[in-house]
C-alpha cells in the first residue's frame, strides 16, 4: 500500500500558533507507571491521548473551566449567587476518580468517549471527547458540485439521511430562488417524516437496550424494518439514499405507495400502544427515567440545544411549527413538549412524536398533489430519460449536469429544518461556481452534547449510560 | 496577539437600537437579516440582540475567503480573510438575524461569546480547530474534532485536500 496523503497537511497554513495553543507534550500517564516494567503501558497512554482535550485532574483545572464543567457557569450571568457547596471546587483530587468511558463502549452510540470524574458512584464532572468519526466531510463538500453534494450530507446522520439531504437542496434552492412545484415539497414531506418515524423508533430500540430491555429493542428494530423496506423500494437504498436533491427528489414515488404508507401507518401506530405497555407503565422503567438527567429551559437555551432535548424542559419549539419549511403550515399536527426535562419526558416526547409524524404521514397520502417530482430547468436538472434519445440538448444538458453541475449564484444563506435530534442547519457560501466554497451543518447532536455535563453531574454512574441515550447523539453528525 | 484582539471598551452606548455606529446592516438575497459589527462592538452588538430577545445562539462557524475576495459585503465593511458567521435565534419572535465579522488573517482572534452563550462553548472550539481563529476568554480552547498534535487547520482554503494516488494515466497529482 502507497502513502496515504490524504492525512498530510501540506503546510502550516498562515498565521503562527498562537501562544495559548502551543502544544504541550501529552501527559506521560499516572505516576505509577513511571517505573520500569510499565514503559509499554505508558508508551499506550502517550499514544492514545487527546492532551488538553481531556478532563484533567481538578487540580490542574483552572476555575472557569472547572465551574464551566460542573455547569455553575450557566447561573452565573443571570446574576444568581452561586451557592458555593454546588461548585466543590475544593474538594481534592485523591478522594475522585477520572474513568474512561468510551471511544470503544457498547452504550456510547457511537465513538463517543467520556471521561466521568467519580466520587465514589457518583458523577461529578463529565467531558466529551469528541472526533474519532471526523471525516473532514465539511471539508470534502468544497470539492463537490451541488449535484454531488447531497450524497456526501446523507452520510453524515446516518440514521436520518434524509433530513440531512433535505436542508442542503434547501439552502442550494434558496439561493437558486427556486420555485419548488408542490408535489416536490409533498414527497419530501412523506420522507421525512417517514425518516423521523424510522430514526425515533432506533431510539427506542437504543434506548431500551440501555435499560436492560432487550424486547424493546427486536421490536424497535422490526417497525424500522418496514420504513427501511419502503425506502429501498422508493430510493434503491436502505441508508444514504441521495434521492432528495437540489431541484427536487431523484425519482416519483413507486406505484402503490398509497398502500406501503397506509400499512406502516397501521402498524406503527398499533405498535406504538404495545411499547406504551412495554415500557411506559413499567415501574422499573418510570424509576429508572424519571428525575434523572433534568435540565431546566434557561438551561437548555443557554446551551442551545434543540429538538426533543429542549422540548422535554417545556419550551414548545418545532421549526416545523414556529418556522414552517415545505408544507408544514399545511397539515395538522401537534409539537409536543415536556415539563420536568427528564429522562422520561425526552422517551416520551419521542414516543409521541412517532405518533404525530404518523398523523402527519396520513394527511399526506389524502393531500399528495399531482404533478411534477422536480423543477423543469434545465440547468438544475437533469432532462427525462426519453428526451435524450430524440433531443440533442437534452443529451447536452443532461450531460453538463453530471459533469459541470450548475452554477448557483453568489450569496450565502443559513437554513434550518427539524430533524428528529433538533435544529439541523445548513449554512452555505457561494462564490458563483458549480462547487460549494464554503457548506457547514450545524448538527443538533453536537450542540446538544454540551448538555451532557450539566445533566450527568451529581447522578450514578449507571444512569450516565442512560442520560447520554436520551440525547440521541449520532456520531457521524457530531464528528462530520 | 492577543492583547489586540483582547475586546476593547466601546464609546457608543448601546441602547435600544442594534444600529449603532460601528454596525453595518443588510438583507441577504433569500430575505434575511445580515449584520456586520467590527471586532470591537462585536460582543455588544450580540448582546444587544440578547437583551432584545434571542435567546439563542443556533450556530457559529468559520469561513475562510482566501480565494473569493471580491464577495459582496454593504459599504463600510472591509473584507478580511476570515469571517466568523454567528446565526443567533429569537424564539419568542420566531426570527434569525445573522452576525458576520470580518477577521484578519495577521490577528487572527475574536471575543468569545461564551459570557453571554455558553452554547457557543463546542461551536468555539470547532471554528479555532478548523479554522486557527482564536476565541479570546473562551475557557477552554483546545481542539475538539482533530487530534491534538494536529498541524495546521484544514477548513483554511491553503490547506491541500488530499488524496489517495490511483493508478491510472493522467490522474492530478496531490494538490
Amino acid at each position: 500500500m502507497s502513502d496515504v496523503q490524504a492525512t498530510t497537511p501540506t503546510d502550516g497554513a498562515g498565521a503562527p500558533p498562537h501562544p495559548d495553543t502551543v502544544l504541550d507534550p501529552p501527559p506521560s500517564g499516572d505516576e505509577f507507571l513511571d517505573d520500569g516494567p510499565f514503559d509499554r503501558a505508558q508508551g499506550l497512554v502517550a499514544e492514545t491521548s487527546e492532551g488538553v482535550q481531556e478532563l484533567s485532574r481538578r487540580s490542574e483545572t483552572d476555575p472557569s473551566q472547572l465551574r464551566r464543567e460542573v455547569g455553575a457557569v450557566l447561573r452565573l450571568p443571570e446574576g444568581v449567587a452561586v451557592d458555593p457547596s454546588d461548585i466543590d471546587i475544593e474538594q481534592t483530587d485523591d478522594e475522585t476518580m477520572i474513568i474512561n468511558m468510551g471511544p470503544q463502549h457498547p452504550s456510547t452510540h457511537g465513538v463517543l468517549r467520556l471521561m466521568l470524574e467519580l466520587d465514589g458512584e457518583t458523577v461529578l464532572r463529565t467531558k466529551p471527547v469528541i472526533g474519532y468519526l471526523h471525516t473532514g466531510m465539511e471539508k470534502t463538500a468544497e470539492e463537490l458540485t451541488y449535484v454531488q453534494g447531497s450524497t456526501n450530507v446523507t452520510r453524515m446522520d446516518y440514521l436520518a439521511p434524509l433530513h440531512n439531504e433535505l436542508v442542503l437542496s434547501l439552502a442550494v434552492e434558496a439561493l437558486l430562488g427556486a420555485e419548488m412545484p408542490p408535489r416536490s415539497d409533498w414527497i419530501r414531506m412523506l420522507m421525512v417524516e417517514l425518516n423521523r418515524v424510522s430514526s425515533h423508533l432506533m431510539w427506542m430500540a437504543t434506548n431500551g437496550m440501555d435499560l436492560g430491555s432487550t424486547s424493546m429493542m427486536i421490536y424497535g428494530f422490526r417497525e424500522r424494518e418496514m420504513v427501511l423496506a419502503f425506502f429501498e423500494k422508493t430510493t434503491g437504498l436502505r441508508m444514504n439514499h441521495n434521492f432528495i436533491r437540489p431541484g427536487g427528489t431523484a425519482a416519483d414515488l413507486p406505484d402503490g405507495w398509497e398502500d406501503d404508507v397506509t400499512v406502516i401507518c397501521d402498524t406503527v401506530m398499533e405498535r406504538t400502544d404495545e411499547y406504551d405497555e412495554l415500557l411506559t407503565g413499567q415501574p422499573l422503567f418510570r424509576q429508572r427515567s424519571e428525575g434523572i438527567g433534568t435540565l431546566s429551559a434557561e438551561e437548555a437555551l443557554a446551551l442551545s440545544l434543540t429538538g426533543p432535548v429542549l422540548r422535554s424542559t417545556g419550551v414548545p419549539w418545532d421549526l416545523r411549527r414556529s418556522m414552517p419549511y415545505l408544507r408544514y403550515d399545511e397539515v395538522d399536527f401537534d409539537v409536543i413538549v415536556g415539563t420536568y426535562g427528564d429522562n422520561f419526558d425526552r422517551y416520551s416526547i419521542r414516543l409521541n412524536e412517532i405518533r404525530e409524524s404518523v398523523k402527519i404521514i396520513r394527511q399526506i397520502v389524502e393531500k399528495m398533489p399531482a404533478g411534477d417530482y422536480r423543477i423543469q430547468d434545465k440547468k438544475v436538472t437533469p432532462p427525462p430519460r426519453g428526451r435524450i434519445d430524440e433531443s440533442m440538448e437534452a443529451l447536452i444538458h443532461h450531460f453538463k449536469v453530471f459533469t459541470e453541475g450548475f452554477k448557483v449564484p453568489e450569496g450565502e444563506v443559513y437554513v434550518a429544518v427539524e430533524s428528529p435530534r433538533g435544529e439541523l442547519g445548513c449554512y452555505l457560501v457561494s462564490d458563483g461556481s458549480p462547487k460549494a466554497y464554503r457548506m457547514h451543518i450545524r448538527g443538533p447532536s453536537f450542540v446538544n452534547l454540551q448538555g451532557l455535563p450539566l445533566m450527568m453531574r451529581g447522578g450514578l454512574l449507571a444512569d450516565a449510560v442512560a442520560v447520554c441515550s436520551t440525547i440521541d447523539p449520532v456520531m457521524g453528525e457530531v464528528d462530520r | 496577539m492577543t492583547a489586540a484582539g483582547a475586546p476593547e471598551v466601546v464609546a457608543e452606548p448601546t441602547g435600544a437600537s442594534h444600529s449603532g455606529g460601528g454596525v453595518a446592516r443588510a438583507t441577504s438575497r433569500p430575505g434575511q437579516e445580515v449584520v456586520f459589527p467590527t471586532r470591537q462592538s462585536y460582543v455588544d452588538a450580540v448582546r444587544d440582540y440578547r437583551d432584545s430577545g434571542f435567546e439563542m445562539c443556533s450556530d457559529l462557524c468559520g469561513v475562510d475567503y482566501l480565494t473569493h475576495p471580491g464577495r459582496t459585503l454593504p459599504n463600510g465593511v472591509a473584507p478580511e480573510r476570515f469571517e466568523v458567521v454567528v446565526n443567533l435565534l429569537s424564539l419568542s419572535q420566531a426570527r434569525r438575524v445573522r452576525v458576520r465579522l470580518q477577521v484578519p488573517e495577521s490577528d487572527a482572534t475574536v471575543p468569545s461569546l461564551f459570557d453571554l452563550y455558553p452554547g457557543t462553548e463546542a461551536m468555539e472550539r470547532e471554528a479555532f480547530d478548523l479554522f486557527g481563529i482564536v476565541f479570546v476568554g473562551h475557557p477552554d480552547m483546545t481542539r475538539i474534532l482533530l487530534p491534538e498534535d494536529w498541524e495546521g487547520h484544514p477548513l483554511r482554503k491553503d490547506y491541500g485536500v488530499g488524496r489517495v494516488p490511483v493508478q491510472f494515466k493522467g490522474a492530478p497529482g496531490p494538490r
